[in-house]
């Protein structure tokens, strides 16, 4: 282990530098939202729905207490439109009468007394009527009469290439599977909050924990009324987000913005214990898929078949786009003539389901790989040999039916980590494990898979993202977007790349707090899109920059730092500004067509396979991951040892939603395990160091060929690690996570068939 | 503002207690269970609190002719520790070791522990199977209860209203005996039990029984004991004990039911599968 | 109530009633923020401290009970120690918020095994949760500081 431990550590240091954010971090100075000091601050709760789903009737505040110090908020205070800006108007910023689900928002209270506050809450009074059959099935919705929106189907998308009927008829091997996901949290440890409060010259300024500071711009300027101009956003210190903090700060925003426009200039603070966090933010979309595949007797795919649905909760939010890298991701990397996915996102009445890293490509990924380990079994052929024979090879053409062109490693990838892995040699030594007589029983699992960095389609184009380099008469040189760090090391990867392009030391280089009111739209901070779209437009802006200071400042092709800070000074001395602008121009092969999900989905993809070794107990059916490898190929790592924290924390998370995160409902559709006692994530004595290996050769769209691995490693954990635990117990899992509950009955049951 | 009393003698903390009223007063000694309830659920409006953290008897660990006698506020982590507990209780080592993690064990006390009267507290099995017992105070003096009747009901203990535990007292165990000890949990440390199981079982010479004890947490309203299935196993050989005849026991002994952690019929299965184990591996 | 306690060395007076978390009253009163608050349940380890040398969870912890107690925070760790150089060498805070906690629980767990086994790490550190690093880079990093064998 330690020598593992040392190969890591050579590999990482290598180009290297220290993260920028670190030692503030370390030494515990980071302002975190609810570190952040206030004068005379208010303190603000939320009343909620507590149905699934209704009318409110009533709303009525207690007349005979007294509610003169509190500030109160209902739908009747919102001046502007009474809907959080998302792809669609259709959720409430406060319930005015109809609600979907229960949680949702119905007013705000503030006080600066915490205590009064709790006292308050039990002075309000809600009479609801709920809704007669509220669902929350994904099948159960499909069906249902009664309807949240028309047949309950928000999107609904079909991908299809050649003919899957014809091939169907042609087929040797054929398996077909219903395979099915459950929710995710995303717990980040820092809980979700804002604060609210005017500035002197009148402008209305928002801080929080957040991954997209425009996004929470847009919707404030609905909800509020109020100008972008008096109104400015900010990041504070982000203590993880993972997608979750995409979408509801947007949310919680305007709802700090409410109370402090009624506040009489006092700040808003409004942070969720960690309880309500849990039952009312976006989680992962649970999924069902119905997975067929056929094959030639060689184990050649023929034709691959799924039908992808999603629980998209009781509003549109983001599921159309996380519906879509689901439907995209569906097919993996394999060559196959006839695919076809529908995909739809399902109106049911849980809080709706947002991002989470990944944003249905694990749903996706999860059934293909599960099936294709069943098609493998059918084949009775070794499940690396069936992947062998249809992973893409350059030249081939991808499911999305553009030409693979050079940057394709799919096959390489898959080779890496058997080698890396000792594949062969750990499956023929867990079976003799197996044979003998071991309180355990062992086995090992694959999956391959590739990953699209960026938005989908045309989204970058939608996007037009910018970011501003300024440099200041000192040679200090300020990079200006609206990307986030949330700990995924963007803060020190952003630095490095625009250090490098100017050629100067990073200390030179500084990354602009995130607040709307100095920094240029540069897209959000999702999607895997950061270091390699983002990264991308800072390079270009550094090389602008150096342009600018050759032809205007005289600076010569070779400099040191210093000669480039006496050429910062001596422009501003003259007055010439120092800040360039890059914006994003698609590139010119970029051809996606939404209607047909045909075309050049994404310009990169990360190349991966992942290797899982576990171990169940045979009496508790517990299982462990004994080892794991995540092999990947992502262009070229801008900073490896952020690179490979990304990866193991991701792997991570992967492994708990394999095996134990399991988000459980109340009769009401909201989370009932909503405390970190019973919704249970990795500790460090579950997770041992895990094998990365990292392969540098292809040619991605970000700087000097980096392709976004940030939600990559989320993708493959959970299928290697079921592949695995049905090598191990010999019986088919159809669901994560794979409880031990789960797996007795089914251990329990494959008994009971063999007695027949 | 509520008072905080912090004793520094058992004396003068039972003299306390008698004079406190009835319902508004919180006993605390390490906090991890009270804290959390504090938070989470319905928060009381507290009084008076009766700190038992400052008083030296409860954290004393002595090694007697007996066995050990252990104060109640004695922390996990001293528990675990300790060379004498590790060499002949080892399953209270153990258990002390899996219940929480590092943070919680510093603070937990071995008497919260069992006062909290959780149904899955961690080391309430290790002391039905090594056979504790319970050395109770009160306003008349100290009482001796065997530990397997001090849990009445779900949450319910023997102690009187103005009764504190002192200490819990482990024996020495007879030569030919053997111990097992699992936890079993949704991960590998900081979770609360699914099943837990210690089993103390003493052969003769051969493989006839003399003896065995077993402690189940998370399988009833209370950490109990299996009389059914002891009383099966008492004065039988190994060679004679019958799958069947233990999963028929065990399922009359214990009343397991479906929660958030985990169901009905996996705790009982599990149970019966780790007793059998713990008949023949214990060691 | 009045408390005395030792905190990062300084003899401090603190009135507050009994029953405020400790927590609280670090982040409060004191305005030491690198404690912060995950859950106020004791799971997540994000506002360990140390009490006494050893490492609780400060949210589980009435004033009440820290009378004469000597406690040291993020705030505290002499600015030599090896962890804090090791956790920046290997990138070991990635968001950052469970870190103060983490290296609290590390600097317990290495008065404790001065060179700990890698079991002895993970059992060490389970009571601290962090959701951004999958704990690579915090073993490589409680790791190098019980070595002193420094990179980068
Ligand atoms: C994050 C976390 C994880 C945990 N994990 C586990 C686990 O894995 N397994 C497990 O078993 N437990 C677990 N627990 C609970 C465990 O910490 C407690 O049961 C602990 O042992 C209680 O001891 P305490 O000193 O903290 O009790 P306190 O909280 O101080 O008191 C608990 C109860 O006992 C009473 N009491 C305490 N001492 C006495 C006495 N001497 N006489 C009379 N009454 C008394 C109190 O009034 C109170 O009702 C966990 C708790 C937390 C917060
Ligand atoms: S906040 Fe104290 S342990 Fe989570
Ligand atoms: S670094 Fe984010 S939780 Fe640990």
């Amino acid at each position: 282990m330690a020598k593992l431990l040392e190969v890591a550590s050579e590999m990482e240091k290598k180009n290297s530098p220290k993260r920028v954010d670190g030692l503030s971090k370390i030494y515990g100075k980071a302002l975190y939202v609810d570190d952040i000091p206030l004068n005379g601050v208010l303190h603000a709760s939320t009343i909620r729905s507590s149905c699934a789903g209704g009318v409110v009737e009533e709303l009525t505040f207690d007349p005979t207490f007294d509610w003169t110090p509190f500030v109160v908020v209902t739908a009747q205070d919102i001046p502007g439109l009474n809907a959080i800006k998302m792809l669609e108007n259709d959720q409430p910023v406060l319930v005015d009468r109809v609600f979907r689900h229960a949680g949702e928002p119905l007013a705000l209270l503030a006080h600066s007394d915490r205590g009064m506050l709790e006292t308050a809450l039990c002075h309000v009074h809600v009479r609801e009527t709920p809704l007669a059959h509220p669902v929350f099935e994904i099948d159960e919705a499909l069906h249902a009469e009664g309807t949240i929106i028309p047949d309950n189907v928000y999107t609904d998308y079909l991908l299809n290439k050649g003919d899957v009927e014809q091939a169907q008829k042609n087929a040797e091997c054929f398996i077909e599977e219903r395979l099915m996901t459950s929710s995710q949290e995303q717990l980040y440890i820092e809980p979700q909050g804002m604060i609210a409060v005017f500035q002197e010259d009148g402008v209305l300024r928002i801080e929080g924990s957040m991954q997209c500071p425009y996004y929470v711009l847009d919707a404030l300027e609905q909800c509020t009324g109020l100008d972008k101009d008096k109104l400015r956003v900010v990041q504070s210190t982000t203590g993880g987000a993972f997608g979750g903090k995409e979408d509801y700060p947007s949310m919680i925003a305007c709802h700090a913005a409410l109370l402090a426009l009624k506040a009489g200039g006092l700040p808003v603070k409004l942070i969720y214990e960690r309880g309500e966090d849990l039952r009312v933010t976006p989680k992962r979309h649970p999924s069902r898929s119905l997975v067929r595949l056929g094959a030639n007797r060689e184990g050649e795919l023929q034709f691959i078949d799924m039908d992808f649905a999603i629980d998209g909760g009781a509003y549109r939010t983001l599921s159309p786009v996380v519906l879509s890298r689901g439907v995209i991701h569906a097919p993996g990397p394999y060559r196959c003539a006839n695919i076809r996915v529908r995909g739809r996102a399902v109106a049911t009445n849980h809080p709706p389901f947002g991002a989470f890293r990944g944003f249905g490509a694990p749903q996706s990924i999860f059934a293909l790989e599960v099936a294709m380990d069943r098609l493998a079994a059918k084949l009775n052929m070794d499940p690396a040999e069936l992947r062998r024979k249809n992973l893409l090879h350059r030249g081939d053409v991808s499911p999305t039916g553009d030409l693979v062109g050079e940057d394709c490693f799919a096959q390489e990838i898959l080779e890496a980590a058997l080698i890396a892995s000792h594949y062969e040699e750990r499956r023929d030594a867990f079976r003799h494990w197996n044979a003998a007589q071991h309180n355990t029983l062992r086995g090992i699992g694959l999956a391959t898979f590739a990953h699209g960095a960026g938005f989908t389609g045309n989204g970058e184009l939608y996007l037009a993202s910018r970011v501003f380099l300024q440099a200041h008469a000192d040679g200090q040189v300020e990079i200006l977007c609206s990307n986030t760090e949330m700990g995924q090391g963007a803060a020190t990867t952003l630095v490095q790349i625009a250090a490098d392009a100017l050629q100067l030391p990073m200390e030179q280089v500084h990354l602009a707090q995130t607040d709307t009111a100095r920094v240029p739209n540069s897209g959000p901070t999702v999607a895997s899109r950061t270091c390699m779209v983002v990264g991308d437009l800072i390079e270009k802006a550094a090389q602008c920059l150096l342009q600018k200071l050759r032809a205007e400042g005289g600076l010569s092709q070779t400099f040191t730092s210093a000669e480039f800070s006496a050429v910062c000074f001596r422009m501003q001395e003259s007055g010439k500004d120092l800040l360039v602008t890059a914006s994003y121009q698609p590139p010119v092969d970029m051809l996606w067509d939404e209607k047909s999900f045909t075309g050049r989905a994404y310009s990169s993809y990360a190349w991966a396979a992942y290797i899982a070794e576990v171990e169940v107990d045979k009496l508790t059916l517990e299982t462990r991951v004994l080892n794991f490898t995540a092999a990947q190929e992502i262009g070229h790592a801008v900073h490896p040892q952020i690179v490979q924290g990304q990866i193991e924390g991701g792997v991570v998370q992967g492994i708990g939603y394999a095996l134990y995160e399991n988000v459980l409902w109340n009769q009401f559709g909201v989370m009932a395990n909503d405390r970190l006692t019973n919704y249970i994530i990795p500790t460090t004595a579950d997770i041992g160091p895990l094998q990365v290996v990292l392969m540098e050769k292809g040619l991605g769209a970000g700087p000097k060929g980096a392709k976004g691995v940030g939600e990559l490693p989320m993708d493959g954990p959970a299928p290697a690690i079921v592949n695995a635990i049905q090598q191990a117990l010999k019986i088919d899992v159809a669901q994560i996570p794979a409880m031990p509950e789960l797996l007795l009955d089914l251990s329990r049951a494959q008994r009971g068939s063999q007695c027949q | 503002m509520a008072e905080w009393l912090r004793p520094r003698h058992m004396n003068e903390a039972l003299r306390l207690l008698a004079e406190l009223p009835a319902d508004h007063h919180q006993i605390i000694s390490g906090g991890t269970d009270v804290m959390v309830a504090q938070q989470l659920r319905a928060p009381r409006d507290i009084a008076v609190w009766l700190d038992l953290s400052a008083i030296p008897e409860l954290k004393m660990v002595e090694v007697t002719a007996e066995g050990i006698r252990i104060g109640a506020g004695v922390t996990l982590s001293v528990l675990r520790r300790h060379p004498e507990v590790q060499k002949h209780w080892p399953m209270l080592a153990a258990s002390a070791a899996v219940t929480g993690a590092a943070p919680i064990q510093n603070r937990a006390t071995l008497g919260g522990n069992l006062c909290n009267a959780s149904p899955a507290a961690d080391n309430a099995p290790v002391l039905l199977a090594y056979g504790a017992r319970l050395e109770i105070a009160g306003p008349n003096g100290t009482r001796f209860l065997p530990y397997d009747q001090f849990h009445l009901g779900y949450r319910q203990t023997a102690l009187a209203a103005h009764e504190l535990l002192q200490a819990i007292h482990v024996p020495y165990l007879p030569g030919g005996s053997r111990a097992y000890y699992r936890k079993v949990g949704t991960r590998a440390a900081q979770a609360i039990a699914k099943v837990g199981i210690a089993a103390w079982i003493h052969f003769d010479a051969g493989q006839g029984i003399i003896a065995a004890r077993f402690g189940l947490a998370s399988v009833a309203a209370t950490p109990c004991l299996l009389p059914r299935v002891s009383h099966y196993l008492e004065g039988n050989n190994l060679k004679h004990v019958c799958e069947f005849t233990i999963r028929e026991k065990v399922s009359s002994d214990i009343k397991p039911v479906d929660d958030i952690r985990s169901t009905a019929e996996y705790r009982l299965e599990v149970a019966s599968r780790l007793v059998w184990e713990a008949i023949h591996d214990a060691h | 109530m009045s408390v005395k306690m030792q905190i990062n060395g300084q003899e401090v007076q603190v009135q507050a009633p009994p029953a405020s978390r400790l927590l609280d009253v670090l982040r409060g009163e004191l305005g030491l923020k690198g404690a912060k608050e995950g859950c106020g349940e004791g799971e997540c380890g994000a506002c360990a401290v140390l009490v006494n040398g050893q490492v609780v969870n400060s949210c589980l912890i009435p004033l009440g009970q820290m009378d004469g107690a000597k406690i040291v925070t993020i705030e505290g760790v002499p600015g030599d120690s090896p962890l804090l150089q090791s956790f920046h060498d290997c990138a070991a805070a990635q968001c950052g918020i469970c870190t103060p906690g983490m290296i609290l629980a590390a600097t317990a767990l290495l008065a404790e095994h001065p060179q700990p086994t890698m079991d002895e790490i993970r059992w060490g550190l389970s009571g601290n949760l962090c959701r951004c690093t999958g704990y690579g880079r915090i073993y490589e990093a409680v790791t190098q500081a019980s070595t002193g064998d420094a990179h980068g």
